[in-house]
């Protein structure tokens, strides 16, 4: 039970970092509080088990500190921080059975033997394993392993933390489902602070309260999963959060008018100036971009994917290529139509990062 | 899979081997068989013998039977021997190699060396290397006042062929355990750190089950190869002092090229044949048996 301080932690794996390029994590405040849960989104190569493994220990960070509660930890050996982590493949002790597998990480702490009973009796009702639990571990299914290592994760009641790393990748898509409900009320049952590593947006916004999202070692931004889809903070949360991604258009703003490829767009509030080096993008989701019968921006309509519950019209503008909604009951498009823009979702984008306008 | 058509064609593609085995293999043990249900009494003339050698052979109040007794427990108690120093001892230099960067290669090399060796550099080294006189090892070993002498100290005999084969075989052992232990994903280790497990506990329930497979290939070479063990002995100790280190083979080829008792010589390498492949066979078939009943 902690909350765990990140004060600028950094790390690069060549050792002497010369250039901002050579660090895998580059340097990240943050401050997990306990009880909740985290997850840690963004594609391959983004540092995000780094950032794992440094909280866990198995990764000594190049820069910073780190505290649990507020004791420095940074350079505590794993076994010394009291944290669980389950990893991407099961991790099962081969000649055990599964009850003797969920008792080893207590076993080793020499805890009481009553006591490591009670405990793995309750982890094993958790995860549905209680019919297994005499059986040797090792002739058990993926996802039977699987479900030992998070149990063997969740079994010590003291952890500071528990950390996951992209722990449902080798389960099938349909139990995929029922684990992480599982996950999800094993954290609500423990109130543990969970930190959860992943490139599925989905799992992310599902299990977490608070979501990072991370690119190319930067945390670009923090936050509940709405505020992630309604105000990303940098056009990467844009577009790889949401499916498909946020539509992104070159533009010009002043005050609370946008040009876009020869048309003018209404802004939800007035931006200041900007300077002119910076690249100045107009974000919108495909969700409130919509085909109209209106006044909009001319767009030629390249195809209609149907994805049953809604219809996503495939446009191009200009040059620009975007995405937006059919409403329900329009039909016979095709050749020349009109976009229309929800004013107060259309965010403005300076060098990527999004600019905070003030109500008109 | 029955509607598939069925024909036999694929057996003339093994033919050529069947035909190399024969000859290599098969005629050459019918050769054997034929020899060791026969007795001569020189002149190139054989008569039948039925089973007598192997009934005297059998039976350890007849001479050869005495004999015969002596040297397959001789050469037991040298395998044994050499499998509890060379299968620990291997595990252990494993474990403390590098797993990473340039020292891995050097040190895999500087191991595997003596394996490289022939067998008779191997025994006409050691042959000098062990000379009470002159040789470094045994020199100083008379320098410290230890009664080493290899043809005339029976302890000093044994423990040398031991020293031999532990030196020549144990880098077997650990090139197999090396290539078991890096099997072992990181993972695995990093969970056992988080889990708290002690340097002992990760040992005995992480590597050494998955060590199980490369060991039991281990421990069958091994076997075989010290049970079968003749060029050391034959070229350092001569088999004795005594008959000290007169092991199975040594004995095997003095009594059918030394003394050209076909007869007895021809049963003997039989029955030599059937103890190391039965003992092979009991031992892997418990040892996969064991690993099976684990899985259920």
């Amino acid at each position: 039970m902690a909350r765990i301080t990140l004060d600028g932690i950094a790390h690069a794996y060549s050792g002497k970092p010369q250039s901002d390029k050579d660090y895998a994590l580059k340097p990240l405040h943050h401050v997990w509080e306990q009880g909740q849960a985290y997850a840690l989104l963004g594609p391959s190569g983004c540092g995000k088990t780094t950032l794992l493994n440094i909280i866990s220990g198995l990764v000594i960070p190049s820069e910073g500190r780190l505290l649990f509660d507020d004791v420095d930890v940074t350079r505590l050996s794993t076994e010394k921080r009291n944290i669980a982590q389950v990893f991407q493949f099961p991790v099962i002790y081969d000649t055990m059975t599964v009850a003797q597998n969920l008792a080893f990480p207590l076993k080793n702490r020499r805890m009481d033997k009553a006591l490591i009973d009670s405990r793995v009796t309750e982890i094993a009702q958790m995860l549905d394993l209680t019919r297994d639990l005499n059986r040797r571990a090792r002739g058990l299914t993926a996802d039977a392993k699987q479900k030992i290592s998070l149990g063997r994760g969740l079994v010590r009641s003291d952890v500071s933390a528990v950390l996951f790393d992209e722990p449902l990748t080798v389960i099938d898509p349909a139990l995929k489902w029922e684990l992480r409900s599982k996950l999800k009320a094993v954290h609500r049952a423990l109130n543990l602070l969970m930190i959860y590593v992943t490139h599925d947006q989905i799992e992310a916004l599902t299990f977490a309260d608070k979501v990072v999202v991370m690119n190319d070692g930067r945390a670009v931004q923090i936050g509940t999963p709405s505020e992630l889809f309604e105000r990303p903070d940098h056009t990467f949360v844009g577009y790889f959060i949401g499916s498909p991604g946020m539509n992104l258009l070159p533009a010009k703003v002043s005050g609370t008018r946008a040009q876009v490829e020869g048309g003018e767009i209404q802004l939800g509030a007035a931006y200041p100036a900007q300077p002119n080096d910076k690249r100045i993008h107009i974000g919108v989701r495909p969700e409130y971009a919509t085909l109209t019968a209106g006044a909009g921006l001319p767009v030629k309509v390249k195809r209609i994917a149907d994805l049953g519950r809604k219809r996503l019209a495939y446009l191009s503008l200009g040059g620009q290529s975007l995405v937006a909604s059919v409403p329900n009951g329009m039909e016979g498009i095709a050749g020349d139509a009109k976009v229309a823009f929800d004013p107060s979702r259309t965010l403005v984008y300076a060098d990527d990062i999004r600019v905070e306008g003030t109500a008109p | 899979m029955t509607s598939k058509p069925v024909n036999n064609y694929a057996w003339f593609f093994v033919l050529p081997v069947l035909a190399f085995v024969m000859f290599s293999s098969i005629i050459p043990a019918m050769t054997v068989v034929n020899y060791s249900v026969q007795d001569t009494l020189g002149a190139n003339s054989f008569f039948w013998n039925g089973d007598v050698a192997f009934r005297s052979l059998l039976d350890p109040t007849t001479e050869i039977g005495a004999r015969f007794n002596d040297a397959l427990f001789r050469t037991l108690a040298f395998s044994l021997t050499c499998l509890a120093i060379e299968v620990p001892l291997g595990i252990l230099v494993a474990l403390s190699l590098p797993r990473q960067g340039w020292a891995v290669g050097i040190s895999l090399v500087l191991i595997a060396l003596p394996m490289l060796i022939p067998w008779n550099v191997i025994g006409t080294i050691w042959q000098i290397f062990t000379r009470a006189d002159i040789g470094l090892f045994g020199a100083s070993l008379v320098g410290m006042g230890l009664p080493y002498n290899v043809t005339q100290n029976t302890v000093s005999a044994w423990s040398t062929i031991v020293v031999i084969d532990v030196w020549h075989w144990t880098p077997l052992v650990v090139l197999l355990s090396y290539a078991g232990l890096r099997a072992i994903p990181d993972a695995y280790y990093q969970a056992a750190r988080i889990d708290g497990a002690s340097r002992w506990a990760t040992f005995a329930n992480i590597e050494l089950p998955k060590l199980q497979k490369v060991l039991v290939i281990a421990i069958l070479l091994r076997f075989m190869q010290t049970f079968m063990i003749y060029t050391e002995p034959f070229v350092v100790t001569g088999g004795g002092p005594g008959s000290a280190t007169t092991f199975l083979s040594i004995d095997l080829v003095k009594i059918a090229l030394g003394q050209v008792d076909l007869g007895n010589g021809a049963a003997m390498s039989l029955v030599y044949y059937l103890i190391t492949l039965t003992v092979c066979w009991v031992f892997y078939t418990i040892m996969t048996q064991l690993e099976r009943r684990r899985d259920a």
